[in-house]
């Protein structure tokens, strides 16, 4: 089956049953292997993708349902053009083995959209769902308030 | 290749001595150079094992595997620091599976002798034990050994290499090499030179004599080096083994007897194939595969396929379990490592402590569920991308579950989506092997699902303590520890390696008898149990076990002397080893230890000396309208030498919250012979707003110069103590058993 996909801007195609989760159409179906598989019921937020700017767990999404225009961390900024909030995570090293940190960045992205000054209790609210083995908390929460502070100095 | 030989040849002349006078070892295996397994191509000259000169800057070729410890970095920095190169002229690749890169470092993990006796030692560790992980071709990364395996080993290869090329800048400007100096990737002299433009010349090269830099020199080590992987992990660019991706691949998972080791009686492949996208369902003999167009239509018909179980042969829940265990005890102890002075006399006497403490079984769970890519091609050979601990073996492995001779076996090891301990098995890589070989030509990516992860682990193992002992007045004078644990160590080396070296069982009782307490009568025996639940090597392995024994028991002694729980500690410590005294004199002072008691909260203390570094930890809790917060934690270590503190900082922190989550609320437990935990849901670790904040201090007293604990593994086991002695400070009740979410109401 055949289905269109809006992924970064870009009009794409996988040929993939309709029930098939969009985080696998990313990975398998067109080898945009950036957002990750952490558990698949909703429980980690290593999946996790903008659509239409909110945050979601591409792991629970039918490709067959998505209407809207998805944005990946491939789409957020690449090496050499790196959007704030991910200068913000290099700037406090936050990564350790590094796998869950595509969600964390996308979570974060549609945190600071809507709340562009959050407090230490919305990061925690908004950050919840996103899951790190490694315990990087402590870096991801100074990256997100460093990086509000970076979108309100432009 | 010629100037690496001195590397080794330096490192061994005194050992090819030592074993000539007829030991265990042949001198020649001992001092054989190592191939370099490394191929020049264009553009790219390899200097030794580990330096690749590029047109551009330098590839370092790590020994060890990266799985978010920063391991990558630190190598680099190591070869670096005598190279002369730029940061931003550094990348780091891992090695192939190769003798070169054995881990030299895994002889400070062969010792039965506490190390912080061994630590201020001078390092002149058995010449035969040293030979150890290169005759075996130990290319293992794990016991938190990274570093210090890397530390001569990496500098030698960047001064051999600097060394070369200036040798070939010499030669070209016909004056003496020690007139040349060398900068940011260039020879610089009456007329200056990159390195790319030397290397081709450098190869044939070999300095006469390599000296290191002196530490006060160094300008990268003992620095915050901004992690050589950390845009990429920013970027979502990072290649785990789970995103490679080749052109025409198929996807598959696997779905494997949960009865751990029962057989496979039969199965019926029919309800799968109705899945869209499902091509073939593969009987692996142990199990099955299924492929398809993509990995969740073949995760969502392997749970379709009907399949016979055999049983296993074990208990069937985990109550029955701890039952066996405990059987343990009735026999004589078979690992005492420690027997200080004279217990039974000094116990005799009466008036004792006593305790009895119990822990589960504990699953890793990495974040990236474990995977495996493997193409078998028309010509025979077989190519695997699979992050993996040991690449050696691994590719052993795989070669003997298809049949090819090992040259026929090409293995990638890409970064890891974490490790802990959880991928030292070949499973995976064995696993994709096979079904790589039903799919003859075209490669196929497995991936296990999360439930599959958890479920298929070897675990930490399950353990009951006995702890017993005396106070005269305030003073400690007698302890006598006693574990009943299967043994994590020969579970898995019997499974890997097919048999386990016999003598006393390290694991069962490290964290217990290696501790610096100066109480006079100390013994700690580890009784091992023959429970066959697979079991594996889990963050700090028996540390994370003993220490919550322990420490537990300790701060129960404390309370019993009516004493200040981190004082009692000091005091025992303070004659017997200065530097684990510092750490928690150091842990007082930053957490301001006596006025963080007050109404509400509570603050535990637990300490832990493992893989060669004391680490203190103390913990505040706090009661709430939701329950029980963990709110602020206090880390203070010693390592030695610390090579780069922000690594440390992240390893100390991320390793405390892996504790603190098993403390919480990890446990695996069986029923009906399966485990029960399943996904994130029923094995929850920390999460943003539990976690506790962090403040950690490194201290750099601990052994001779140049001794290097770990940093990965120590922050784990003080963890579930110091959690435990916070909330008997808190509410009087003593958690005996984990996790502790069990009897206490934590905050979601
Ligand atoms: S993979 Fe989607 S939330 Fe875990
Ligand atoms: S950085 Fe490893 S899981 Fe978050």
């Amino acid at each position: 089956m055949t289905i269109q996909l809006t992924v970064n801007g870009a009009a794409l195609t996988v040929d993939l049953p309709g029930d098939v989760p969009l985080l696998w159409a990313l990975r398998d179906g067109l080898g945009m292997t950036g957002t990750k598989f952490g558990c698949g019921v909703a429980a980690c937020g290593a999946c996790t993708v903008l659509v239409d700017g909110a945050a979601v767990r591409s792991c629970q999404m039918p490709i067959g349902e998505v209407t809207g225009q998805i944005t990946t961390i491939e789409g957020l900024g690449q090496p050499g053009n790196l959007a704030l909030i991910q200068q913000a995570w290099i700037k406090h090293q936050v990564a350790q083995c590094g796998y869950c940190q595509s969600g964390q960045i996308m979570q974060a992205t549609a945190l600071l959209a809507e709340n562009p000054a959050p407090s230490d209790s919305d990061i925690d609210a908004a950050m919840q769902g996103n899951l790190c083995r490694c315990g990087t908390y402590p870096r991801i929460r100074a990256a997100i308030h460093e990086a509000a502070q970076m979108m309100k100095a432009g | 290749m010629a100037n690496w030989k001195k590397i080794t040849r330096r490192s061994f002349m005194v050992l090819g001595a030592a074993v000539a006078g007829g030991a265990a070892f042949g001198v020649y295996k001992v001092t054989e150079v190592p191939p370099n397994p490394l191929q020049a191509a264009a553009g790219a000259v390899p200097l030794n094992p580990w330096v690749i000169i590029n047109a551009d800057g330098v590839t370092v070729i790590a020994p060890r595997a990266e799985m978010g410890q920063g391991i990558s970095t630190t190598l680099a920095a190591l070869v670096a620091e005598e190279l002369d190169v730029d940061w931003a002229q550094v990348r780091v690749l891992h090695g192939p599976p190769a003798q070169a890169y054995f881990n030299a470092g895994f002889v400070d993990r062969m010792s039965n002798v506490p190390d912080f006796i061994n630590a201020s030692a001078p390092k002149s560790h058995n010449a035969i034990m040293a030979a150890v992980p290169k005759i075996f071709s130990m290319q293992l990364t794990g016991g938190s050994t990274g570093a210090i395996g890397g530390f001569e080993q990496m500098r030698l290869a960047g001064a051999t290499a600097r060394e070369a090329l200036k040798a070939a800048a010499a030669q070209r400007l016909g004056v003496s090499a020690d007139q040349l100096k060398t900068e940011a990737g260039m020879v610089i002299g009456s007329q200056s030179f990159t390195y790319a433009e030397l290397a081709e010349e450098a190869v044939a090269l070999v300095p006469s004599d390599v000296p290191l830099r002196d530490p006060s020199s160094w300008r990268y080590l003992g620095k915050p080096m901004p992690r050589l992987d950390m845009e990429a992990k920013s970027t979502g660019t990072a290649q785990f083994g789970i995103d490679t991706w080749l052109p025409g691949m198929k996807f598959a998972t696997v779905r494997m007897n949960p009865k751990r080791g029962g057989a496979m009686k039969g199965f019926d492949p029919a309800p799968a194939m109705d899945i869209a996208g499902v091509e073939k369902v593969i009987d692996l003999g142990t199990g099955i595969a299924v492929v398809a167009s993509n990995t969740w239509s073949a995760i969502q018909a392997a749970a379709l396929v009907e399949i016979d179980w055999g049983h296993a042969d074990y208990p069937t829940d985990s109550e029955k379990m701890m039952v066996r265990i405990e059987r343990a005890f009735l026999e004589e102890a078979d690992s005492r490592l420690r027997d200080d002075g004279d217990v039974q006399t000094e116990l005799a006497k009466g008036g004792l402590i006593e305790a009895e403490y119990r822990i589960p079984f504990l699953a890793h769970a990495a974040m990236e569920p474990l995977n495996a890519v493997a193409w078998l091609k028309a010509d025979g050979t077989l190519e695997i991308w699979c992050g993996n601990q040991a690449p050696i073996m691994t590719r052993d492995a795989c070669a003997a579950a298809v049949g090819l001779e090992a040259d026929k076996v090409t293995l990638h090891t890409p970064v890891m989506g974490g490790g802990f301990g959880g991928r030292t098995d070949t499973v995976p890589a064995v696993l994709a092997a096979k079904v790589a070989l039903e799919l003859r030509g075209t490669p196929v990516k497995v991936t296990w699902s999360r439930e599959e992860d958890m479920t298929q682990d070897y675990y930490r193992p399950a353990a009951i303590a006995r702890l017993t002992g005396r106070l005269d007045g305030q003073k400690a004078t007698a302890l006598w520890g006693k574990t009943a644990v299967p043994s994590a160590a020969r579970n898995a080396l019997n499974r890997m390696l097919g048999f386990a070296p016999p003598g006393p069982d390290r694991g069962s009782v490290e964290g217990g008898f290696d501790q610096p307490y100066g109480i006079p009568n100390y013994r700690y025996d580890g009784h091992i149990s023959d429970l066959s639940v697979p079991l594996g090597f889990w963050r700090s392995v028996g540390n994370s076990m003993n220490a919550f024994f322990l420490e537990s028991f300790i701060d129960e002694m404390a309370h019993a002397a009516g004493a200040d729980p981190l004082a009692f500690r000091l005091e025992l410590m303070e004659a017997t080893h200065a530097p684990s005294a510092a750490v928690l004199a150091k842990v007082r002072d930053m957490s301001g230890w006596d006025a963080l008691k007050r109404p509400g909260f509570g603050r535990g203390v637990a300490f832990c000396y493992s893989f060669g570094t004391p680490t203190a930890q103390v913990l505040e809790v706090q009661e709430t309208a939701d329950g029980i917060r963990m709110t602020r934690a206090w880390i203070a270590c010693d390592p030695g030498l610390a090579l780069d503190p922000s690594i440390i900082e992240a390893q100390m922190t991320g390793a405390m919250v892996y504790g603190l989550s098993a403390a919480v609320q990890g446990a695996i437990t069986f029923a009906d012979q399966q485990v029960v935990e399943t996904n994130f849901y029923d094995y929850e670790p920390l999460r943003m707003q539990n976690t506790p904040s962090f403040e950690v201090a490194i201290l750099q007293n601990n052994g001779k110069f140049g001794h290097m604990g770990g940093v990965g593994e120590p922050g784990t086991p003080p963890a579930a103590p110091a959690l435990a002695n916070a909330l008997f400070d808190l509410t009087g009740r003593r958690g005996r058993s984990l996790p502790l979410g069990q009897e206490f109401d934590f905050a979601a």
